[in-house]
């Protein structure tokens, strides 16, 4: 395991590894939202009390989930860099940011249009829906400060910084609901097991969040392949690999 | 070329971690003072209990209590009282109700509370607990005498113990 991540921080072993598993992911990510989206928006049952525009949540909480995890993953990436200085980890970190303000996008905007018939108000300045939103100007804070300095390196400590201390916002997102009142109901799955809904409703739903994780993987995974090469583009190994492939 | 920790690597390991600590403390020092702020709305028990405003824009919220809802046949002005299941608020509005709003159901209605003691609402949200499940299904709870109460016994939990914190408080 250590040997294996000891090799992914060359930027060349990466691009090797990454080759042979992105096809996976694809296909995962494919087969299982093709799958997750026709079983529940066709033929999972309708909610009790809120009758089909309860099936929005098989695209709100797997964005949600994606979402948190993209910000996490951004932070680990972020202090795997500043602690070792290993520059595979801020391109991870510099790739996953664009689909993590896009994933909390579609949770901000499928929440919206999910509120309108169940609770009567697209948008209320609850915990959870502000923490949410202060979530995506994080995100866009990152992409922004990553932006704004001329010297990579020190854009990819400031975004780093920002990545790492923002991640306070995460358990503040995921508890907002116990801790304060809030127009948004609690979490339908938790982690103790308990799953506020029968087998034929969760099972799109789980399918649809890990078809969700594959692409995030196998996006991130192709873009930072991109990157590498972008960013090694002087190296002798990029210049013999693009120059075999004319 | 290793992963292993060497002393420079630890030096900055613990000055991220202890910035990331400290933004933290800081986030949740914060958090804490404003929590009264940050509730969406007050609950029965809190307004029962003087702390919400007369006469200015508030949110309040609780479950319709079961038999309460009273309709006007003539017009739109509908009146009904909101319970923590420990203290009730009646409110009085005028307008059409979510679809979901019914009796046992989460609501947040936003309006003044008049010097009476009931609350005159602009507006009426309904809430919704984390529980879904197929008509059938719930058809079938029902008629076997459960029904899905989980909210409402966090409800009547938290009513409890915002009640036990404002006698503490006194005291």
């Amino acid at each position: 395991m250590w040997a294996f991540i000891n090799k992914l921080r060359s930027p060349k072993w990466f691009y090797a590894i990454s080759e042979r598993l992105l096809p996976w992911f694809w296909v995962a990510a494919a087969a299982l939202i093709l799958v997750g989206s026709v079983w529940g928006l066709a033929f999972a049952p309708a909610d009790y009390q809120q009758g089909n525009s309860f099936r929005i949540i098989y695209v709100h909480v797997p964005a949600a989930f994606l979402a948190q995890s993209i910000f996490v993953s951004m932070a680990v990436c972020g202090l795997v860099y500043m602690v070792w200085k290993i520059k595979v980890a801020d391109m991870v970190a510099a790739m996953v940011a664009p689909l993590g303000a896009a994933m909390t996008f579609i949770s901000l905007f499928s929440g919206a249009v999910w509120g309108v018939p169940t609770w009567g108000t697209w948008w209320m300045w609850d915990a959870r829906l502000t923490s949410m939103l202060i979530l995506f100007f994080l995100y866009l804070g990152v992409i922004a400060l990553r932006g704004a300095f001329a010297s990579r390196d020190s854009a990819s400590r400031a975004a780093s910084v920002l990545a790492m201390v923002g991640v306070i916002n995460i358990p503040i997102i995921k508890y907002s609901v116990d801790w304060w009142y809030t127009l948004h109901q609690p979490a339908t799955f938790t982690v103790t097991g308990r799953v506020g809904m029968p087998m034929e409703m969760w099972a799109p739903l789980l399918i649809m969040v890990l078809g969700f994780y594959s692409f995030f993987i196998a996006v991130t995974l192709m873009r930072t392949r991109s990157e590498i090469l972008r960013r090694e583009s002087n190296k002798r190994w990029v210049r013999e690999l693009a120059g075999e492939r004319h | 070329m290793t992963l292993s920790l060497t002393p420079k690597r630890k030096q900055r390991l613990f000055v991220i971690l202890g910035l990331v600590a400290l933004a933290a403390i800081a986030v949740g020092l914060t958090l804490y003072a404003l929590r009264s702020n940050i509730n969406l709305f007050f609950s029965p028990v809190q307004i029962a209990a003087g702390d919400a405003p007369l006469e200015r824009q508030i949110r309040a919220g609780g479950m319709v209590k079961e038999g309460t809802v009273a309709r006007d046949p003539e017009s739109l002005d509908v009146a009904f009282v909101v319970t923590d299941y420990v203290d009730d608020l009646e409110v009085r509005y005028s307008g059409i109700l979510p679809d979901l709003f019914r009796e046992g159901q989460g609501v947040v209605v936003v309006g003044e509370l008049q010097p009476q003691g009931w609350l005159r609402a602009d507006q009426v949200l309904a809430r919704h607990d984390e529980n879904y499940m197929p008509p059938e299904v719930a058809q079938a709870l029902e008629e076997a005498g459960y029904a899905p109460e989980d909210y409402q016994a966090k409800a009547a939990e938290v009513g409890k113990r915002m009640e036990a914190e404002q006698q503490g408080a006194t005291q």
